[in-house]
């Protein structure tokens, strides 16, 4: 079933703060779908109105082909784990998972017998009698999953389910709950504000921002393919530029920026000469060089100065500045370091990268001039003054 | 480093300071001597005496069923009472907790007359009725104080997993809310518990013929002049409160424990 979850048309206003404005989603049976964006950006009030407690003012949510917008939440199939887990201070571990059962009514030995197999799915029967407060971080979280997997929801909730964790155990959890998943085959809605969570784990991304989901997709059409300015921005790092289309040439043009010269990108969004092209180009998809490469025609090559470096291990990140841009740029240390005759400061370095790289976006929205990521020079003029009108 | 003496001395002062009082009324309760003073050898006959002294024992039963029905009262109003307080928060928030929180800072006297005109006012009789009323007045701030207190600690996401998990918003609250609060409610039952045991002003207002309580007994004896069975008395009341504090301390001791464990856990 394609439509297994579907958000018709939601909307959710807490007084003037348009939480979520007009979102229509739908989420196919088994895949780990998350809901991706910053906070306030409405994706933990859309969790809260698939559990049911908060009623939309408008939409319908459909679970499995049946409107659920009006069951309270103890009457619908899905389970939440609470971002803070929400655990039962005063019900040692065992009991926490049987709650959902012992609710039902099951008989005793069928609470058992799912309890158990919960507690050995998790990882956790060693620790079945202890209490919520002698657990650890982990062990709390594994609780959690195994309390709302008991109950063989049709749909798993997850509000930020890593973020009281710190980073070493949140990858290895990230781990676990992809296995799990493969283990249960149950459909998961992930809320995380963490790029990196939700790329690693998701089948679908949802990026949301200001009540609104910017784009869907798989996690590499987001990176490669953002649509926005903000998912660019708010998937990794890149770089943004704004130009004019100057010359077609087949499946490429010729875009001047204003700042830079003219560099040659695929023009997928088939621009006619005078678009506006606002483009996103990732940082590791630029070559920086001590010497001069080799020109290509199907390569953009410029010469910049170091400005900044990040030293990070397995790559080194430069900011080189190029004309009026600043450029962020990633290397990745392929061979043995030391052995190379580092960049340092000031030193004037060669930046290519290939005309497929560079990514045109379709929408540029001012209002998130905030987050694009590399702080402009004061000298810089927004080459925004011709304005083209062929693209959406 | 040398270990000052300052801090021990301080504490062994408070300590006799404290009970040197009390621990002179458990050994006169077992000094076979009619005045008190010297120690004329161990009895137990004014245990045996207080035992067999019907007017005692009826000032104990009063005691007592004041102090039951009036705690058991003040444990569902004062928990009702911290509910509405936390869940329903209005403009007029402050001026509802200095009405729960006066009784606790006004002058005890203050309330024995006001009670005292009210019910005569009203026309009451004044007896065990009328001081069971007046307890309540004031052990109920206690309760709904401690209540709020444990309250305002509750995380009420548990109750929306409660509810995610199949329990209806009623069995939310039967199975999660009242066992994570009980020990706030439990203490704060002990608390009105001793409170209204020994309560001397308002009980005196209050109190009309055959309704003597134990504190107003104790009071009239020593007027007479009779001190030996007091002592005795004084050392059965004085255990008997000790125990119920211990019990509340312990009760209370255990959520507090585990919430600096999560705590730790969560900062570290």
């Amino acid at each position: 079933m394609t439509h297994f979850l579907e958000f018709a048309g939601i909307k959710h206003y807490f007084g003037a703060v348009k939480a979520v404005d007009g979102v229509s989603l739908t989420v196919k049976q088994g895949e780990v779908f998350s809901l991706l964006g910053p906070s306030g950006c409405g994706k933990t009030t859309l969790l809260r109105i698939c559990a049911g407690f908060q009623h939309p003012q408008e939409g319908r949510v459909i679970l499995n082909g049946v409107d659920i917008t009006e069951l309270p939440p103890e009457k619908r199939k899905v389970n939440t784990v609470f971002q803070n887990y929400a655990l039962f201070p005063h019900l040692d571990v065992f009991e926490n998972i049987a709650f959902g059962l012992r609710i039902a009514k099951r008989s005793a030995v069928d609470v058992r017998q799912e309890v158990e197999r919960m507690l050995d799915l998790t990882d956790m029967t060693e620790h079945a009698r202890k209490r919520v407060v002698e657990l650890s971080g982990g062990q709390k979280q594994r609780v959690a999953i195994a309390r709302a997997l008991v109950n063989r929801p049709q749909v798993l909730l997850l509000d930020e389910p890593l973020a009281a964790l710190d980073l070493k155990l949140r990858q290895r959890m990230l781990v676990q709950l992809d296995s799990l998943h493969d283990e249960v085959g149950i459909t998961f809605l992930y809320v995380t504000h963490d790029q990196g969570e939700a790329m690693s784990i998701s089948d679908t991304i949802a990026v949301m921002n200001r009540g609104k989901v910017e784009q869907t997709g798989s996690p590499a059409e987001i990176y490669e393919a953002p649509r926005s300015s903000f998912v660019a921005a708010f998937i990794g790092d890149t770089n943004f530029f704004d130009g004019v289309v100057k010359e077609i040439d087949g499946d490429y043009s010729l875009v001047a920026i204003e700042g830079l010269g003219a560099v040659r990108v695929f023009n997928d969004k088939q621009l006619k000469v005078g678009g506006a092209v606002h483009l996103s180009l990732r940082p590791e998809k630029i070559h920086l060089t001590v010497a001069e490469p080799p020109a290509e025609s199907s390569r953009n090559i410029s010469r910049g100065e170091v400005e900044e470096i990040i030293y990070l291990g397995s790559a080194t990140k430069y900011w080189v500045r190029v004309g009026d841009y600043r450029l962020a740029v990633n290397r990745v240390h392929r061979r043995f370091g030391l052995d190379e005759k580092p960049i340092r400061w000031k030193d004037l370095v060669w930046l290519s990268w290939h005309s497929d790289d560079g990514y045109m976006l379709e929408r540029y929205s001012e209002a998130d001039e905030e987050l694009l990521s590399l702080p402009d020079t004061e000298t810089e003029t927004e080459p925004l003054a011709v304005d083209g009108d062929s693209h959406e | 480093m040398k270990r000052s003496l300052f801090p021990g001395l301080t504490l062994v002062f408070c300590l006799v300071f404290f009970y040197l009082p009390l621990a002179v009324v458990v050994v006169g309760s077992f000094n076979d001597s009619r005045f008190g003073g010297d120690w004329r050898g161990f009895t137990l006959k004014y245990y045996n005496q207080l035992l067999r002294d019907r007017e005692i024992r009826g000032a104990l039963e009063n005691t007592l069923v004041i102090a039951f029905w009036s705690t058991l009262t003040c444990m569902v109003l004062g928990t009702m009472a911290a509910f509405a307080l936390h869940r329903h928060r209005s403009r007029l928030q402050f001026f509802h907790l200095s009405l729960i929180y006066s009784p606790l800072v006004a002058p005890e006297i203050l309330m024995g007359i006001s009670l005292l005109l009210f019910f005569g006012a009203v026309g009451a009789d004044l007896g065990m009725t009328t001081i069971y009323l007046g307890h309540v007045t004031f052990c109920l701030s206690y309760v709904a104080m401690t209540v709020l207190g444990r309250l305002q600690d509750f995380d009420f996401s548990l109750i929306d997993a409660a509810r995610d998990l199949g329990a209806s918003s009623w069995t939310a609250t039967r199975k999660i809310l009242l066992p994570v609060i009980a020990p706030g409610i439990i203490a704060g039952g002990l608390l009105a518990f001793t409170l209204s045991l020994d309560d001397f002003v308002v009980t005196f207002f209050l109190s009309g013929a055959g309704s003597k309580t134990l504190p107003i007994y104790i009071y009239s004896s020593i007027k007479r002049g009779s001190t030996t069975k007091l002592n005795a008395l004084s050392a059965i009341l004085l255990v008997v409160t000790f125990l119920v504090v211990i019990i509340s301390h312990f009760t209370a001791g255990r959520l507090d424990r585990s919430e600096k464990t999560k705590e730790a856990k969560a900062s570290g």
